[in-house]
């Protein structure tokens, strides 16, 4: 029996809350947090008789966003209803984009293993959020918290041109990165300013048609997405390798248990009864407009990642990853314009300081060490003041305390030994307790020599100087 | 003559020579309701004490000879779908038997700014729903010239209020006809204002792409005098148009001579009343008389304009009224035992007869499948009547036609028909759909003594225009005058 090779088909509904200071249609803040039902009046409410008035900023906003994706902008556009019960929902209708989305026919271009990919965005457009249902305060009801509804929010579609949860992740990053950069979300996954539903289907390799897809909601994480396909992908593999059809669905995204759940299948699927918005007028942009919001996008990170290759001599990848981050590429260009090493900054920076940030849950915008401090502490190895083991002690102690390299190494005597009378006792009985591997060594064994040096690292515990100490071995061996 | 029967515009003029005190004006209202509204039921709620309070503070501001706006201290009452905060606002609804907003319309700010007193809050039918106000879930509001017959609707309250003299004015709203329509069937003056002149916050939505709040009134000065002060850009309503405020009453006696009016013939088909229509051709008479010439012309379109205005109404209602769910505010069903029975429990108990039809009906109506056929197809219908209207006010200045092919009808009579009483809409709903400004004035009686109404449709924004026109009539006429006995 031959075996069928299946590939993975994805599409990725991405919504962002809009980092604006007020509601889509009412002038209630979007502050995080809050007493429950505070950040609420009448509008946003739905109380009756109360109307929405669109808030400019969101349109401008969602046409930034679209801009930097590579989107057409529709001119004269409008709002619909999109019509369906739910307490969280006030008005029982969300305004939203039915067929007249905002921005149009995009792309971004991600970064994969294989090289560069075009990832085509299908459309974006402006929405608001619900409130949020909380069901564990009084026993037996639930209640309603409106602190969120009118949040305004964008969807962005994806076409279905990701092959991978890896490629999906790279997507959502560089999503992310753009939006966080033009500073039109603040994207913070926890607080739910970002969330993505994801559209999975399979189809052996070489087959042109999609085929059936289903559809995942409540995803609150780039790593819980990933989770997510691959489980459906495999679901939906297994289903056809025993003989089955994949039916239609939209399903639930359970990531303690690691499993989707069916939410309703296509039969029991909403009908939005989506209508133009009578309450609203037209949304017309105008090219003098879009010119405007143009000129006010900054370096986006693809050309700061070119930028960072080709001035800094930076790869592909590390360039990449640095510029997913805005705050991390603003640290790595402040150390930088201090005259620091472009490559020790990347290699450092991807290497200990974002273990560090990975152990700690934290963000690169929590990175509390100062540029310069960060072009002292290179300086510091450079010249020979600290070793590069001892760096590491530094780098730790500067990113927990903020403290400067110059001073730690001071507290802690890190100061790397490079003289001579000292490192020759250290190398001494380094090579008088050894004599294996001085026997190594002198039958041609050369990676004796660096096991030696390793040995008196530890016995200077790691100030010594690894390079003299090397040469100072080396010529005692050589002499015997 | 006792106070309770002066004009607006007279108990205006009166209190600005001190002849009468504000509170003396309010005073003879509220009397005058306690006598009367036993039987005409116009009220709903009663907000007696604020009017009195507004009243004593525009005659110490009269004393105080400070500035007063031109309709400080002339007491009038609110249809009950416009929202007063803390003051409930039903909808004539069960739904919204105990709403008190926290909020004011937009019309009701601009009157309490005016030092207006305010009276109470008149019935309707629910959720103004309805051509006879007998859709209301508390009371039938009787017409003043035959308590036997209805008021109309959906502003049956307003224009009852009106035409029994318990308020000087009053405010309607008008998705249909529902301010035209009653004040015909009462025998006052009622303007649906051109879409986008007065602001809709705080009115409680039916069908927000037709809805208008105007003023019911005892003469078209009064009509003029109301709209001046409730026109005006509202930044709480995207719809609502910038333009510059305007006095809609000075130029109200400027002579029509030479104004081109225009008749459909469509509108006074089979379904037209015969006294109705001798009516309309003795106005027609009149306005001759007065150097204006009248033309009959086709407007072809209007046959379709009744089947498009209810897919349209229905649908938007449908969505509007769908925050009535029990979770928030309003009436909330006892009986559930999850959300989806405290949905259905809620509404099905909370909405009457005719608010459930048309939920329906438009619920249909933009349904996946059916959106094509029904939704899209009434807006192609719309756009068309626009047009139509257009290449009309291309030749003609205003627009005559019957309000209501027949005089009040009564209670009962459509209630086991509904498309029978839709039908009584034929000459209003275009006007809505249009989006342009309409006036109905009494223009005769039958041989009941029932008033018969008349319709001038003007030009999007032209009320002025509109009113002259209006005004005209009224001044050559004694219809105006004429008041029930009751
Ligand atoms: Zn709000």
């Amino acid at each position: 029996m031959n075996q069928i090779k299946y590939e993975t088909v994805i599409g990725l509904e991405v919504h962002s809350e809009l980092s604006t200071k007020t509601k889509a249609f009412c002038s209630c803040t979007t502050e995080f947090g809050g007493e429950v039902n505070t950040h609420c009046c009448p509008v946003c409410t739905g109380m009756p008789g109360t109307l929405p008035v669109l808030n400019k900023k969101v349109v401008e906003y969602a046409i930034k966003m679209g801009l930097a994706t590579n989107c057409a902008i529709t001119k004269s556009g409008k709002q619909d209803r999109k019509n369906y019960f739910y307490p969280d929902l006030p008005k029982a209708y969300q305004i939203s984009q039915f067929d007249l989305p905002l921005c149009t026919q995009g792309h971004v271009i991600i970064h994969t293993p294989e090289g560069k990919k075009r990832i085509g965005i299908t459309r974006i457009h402006i929405e608001e959020d619900a409130g949020k249902l909380l069901h564990d305060v009084l026993p037996e009801k639930s209640l309603v918290d409106y602190n969120r509804c009118g949040v305004p929010l964008i969807e962005i579609v994806s076409e279905p041109d990701l092959r991978s949860a890896d490629e999906a992740k790279l997507f959502l990053e560089e999503l992310k990165s753009i939006l966080e950069c033009l500073e039109v979300s603040d994207c913070k996954m926890q607080e739910g300013s970002l969330r993505c539903d994801v559209n999975v289907s399979v189809r052996p390799v070489g087959q042109v048609e999609f085929n059936t897809r289903t559809e995942m909601k409540n995803i609150n994480s780039f790593s819980a997405a990933c989770r997510a396909i691959e489980y459906e992908a495999q679901r939906q593999i297994r289903i056809r390798e025993e003989g089955g059809t994949v039916v239609q669905q939209t399903l639930r995204w359970n990531d303690e248990k690691g499993e989707s759940v069916t939410m309703r299948s296509k039969e029991e699927a909403h009908d939005y009864r989506y209508f133009p918005e009578p309450d609203l007028v037209p949304i017309v942009v105008s090219d003098e407009q879009i010119k405007a919001i143009r000129n006010t996008i900054p370096e986006l990170p693809s050309a700061k990642r070119e930028r960072y290759m080709s001035d800094y001599g930076l790869g592909e990848y590390e360039a990449g990853l640095i510029c997913l981050s805005k705050d991390m590429s603003r640290f790595f260009e402040g150390c930088a314009a201090l005259g620091a090493n472009p490559k020790s900054v990347s290699n450092w920076l991807l290497g200990d300081i974002s273990r560090m940030l990975n152990e700690k849950n934290l963000q690169a915008g929590d990175i509390h060490i100062k540029p310069e401090d960060m072009a002292a502490f290179l300086k510091l190895i450079e010249s020979g003041v600290i070793s590069n083991t001892a760096g590491k002690k530094v780098m730790e102690e500067m990113f927990e305390t903020g403290k400067t390299p110059q001073v730690i190494v001071k507290e802690q005597g890190l100061e790397q030994v490079s003289d001579t009378s000292v490192l020759d006792g250290i190398v001494k009985e380094v090579i008088a307790a050894n004599p294996k591997s001085v026997e190594d060594y002198k039958r041609g064994k050369t990676n004796a020599l660096g096991y030696l040096v390793g040995q008196a690292m530890r016995a200077s515990k790691g100030k010594a100087n690894p390079q003299m100490l090397g040469g100072m071995i080396q010529e005692i061996l050589s002499g015997m | 003559m006792e106070l309770y029967q002066l004009s607006a515009h007279e108990a205006a003029g009166l209190l600005k020579k001190k002849a009468v005190s504000s509170q003396e004006l309010t005073d003879a209202l509220i009397s005058r309701i306690e006598h009367v509204d036993a039987t005409v039921e116009s009220f709903l709620t009663t907000t007696f004490e604020d009017a009195v309070a507004t009243a004593r503070a525009v005659d110490k501001k009269i004393a105080a000879k400070e500035d007063i706006s031109p309709l400080a201290g002339v007491p009038m009452a609110i249809k009950d779908n416009i929202c007063t905060k803390g003051v409930r606002t039903t909808c004539a609804s069960k739904m919204l038997e105990n709403f008190v907003p926290v909020y004011d319309a937009f019309v009701t700010k601009r009157l309490k700014e005016a030092d207006v007193p305010i009276l109470g809050k008149l019935n309707m039918d629910e959720f103004a729903m309805g051509s006879s106000t007998e859709t209301s879930y508390f009371k039938k509001t009787k017409n003043p010239y035959d308590a036997g017959k209805v008021p109309g609707g959906s502003s049956g309250g307003s224009a009852a209020a009106v035409s029994a003299n318990l308020a000087f004015y009053t405010l309607g709203s008008d998705t249909g006809g529902s301010i035209r329509q009653p004040a015909s069937f009462c025998g006052v003056v009622g303007l649906k204002p051109t879409y986008g002149l007065v602001s809709r916050f705080g009115l409680v939505a039916f069908a927000s792409s037709l809805d208008q709040i105007g003023p019911l009134a005892k003469d078209v000065t009064d009509a003029a005098m109301v709209l001046s002060m409730i026109a005006g850009h509202d930044a709480m309503d995207s719809t609502s148009v910038q333009l510059p405020a305007q006095d809609y009453v000075s130029g109200l006696g400027a002579d029509i001579k030479g104004l081109k009016i225009g008749i459909p013939s469509d509108y006074m088909g089979e379904g037209t009343a015969p006294e109705v229509k001798t009516a309309i051709l003795d106005a027609v008479k009149v306005y001759e008389g007065l150097g204006a010439s009248v033309e009959y012309f086709a407007m072809s379109a209007s046959k379709y304009a009744l089947p498009a205005y209810y897919i349209i109404s229905s649908a938007e209602a449908s969505s509007n009224l769908a925050r009535y769910d029990g979770v928030k505010y309003g009436y909330r069903s006892e009986h559930y035992g999850n959300l989806l029975e405290m949905y259905q429990n809620t509404r099905s108990e909370g909405f009457g007869e005719e608010v459930k039809r048309r939920i329906m009906v438009g619920t249909y109506a933009l349904s996946s499948g059916y959106y094509d056929a029904y939704y899209k197809k009434a807006q192609q219908v719309r756009t068309i009547i626009r047009r139509d209207f257009e290449a009309a006010f291309g030749k003609y200045s205003v627009i005559l036609t019957p309000t209501s092919p027949t005089t009040a009808f009564r209670f009962g009579t459509h209630m086991s028909n509904p498309l029978q009483m839709y039908l009584a809409d034929i000459c209003t709903v275009s006007v809505n759909i249009a989006g342009v400004p309409a006036v109905s004035l009494p223009c005769g009686f039958d041989s009941d003594g029932m008033p018969i109404g008349m319709q001038l449709i003007g030009q999007s924004f032209d009320e002025a225009t509109l009113l002259r026109t209006a005004y005209a009539f009224e001044q050559s006429t004694l219809f105006a005058q004429a008041r029930p006995s009751i």
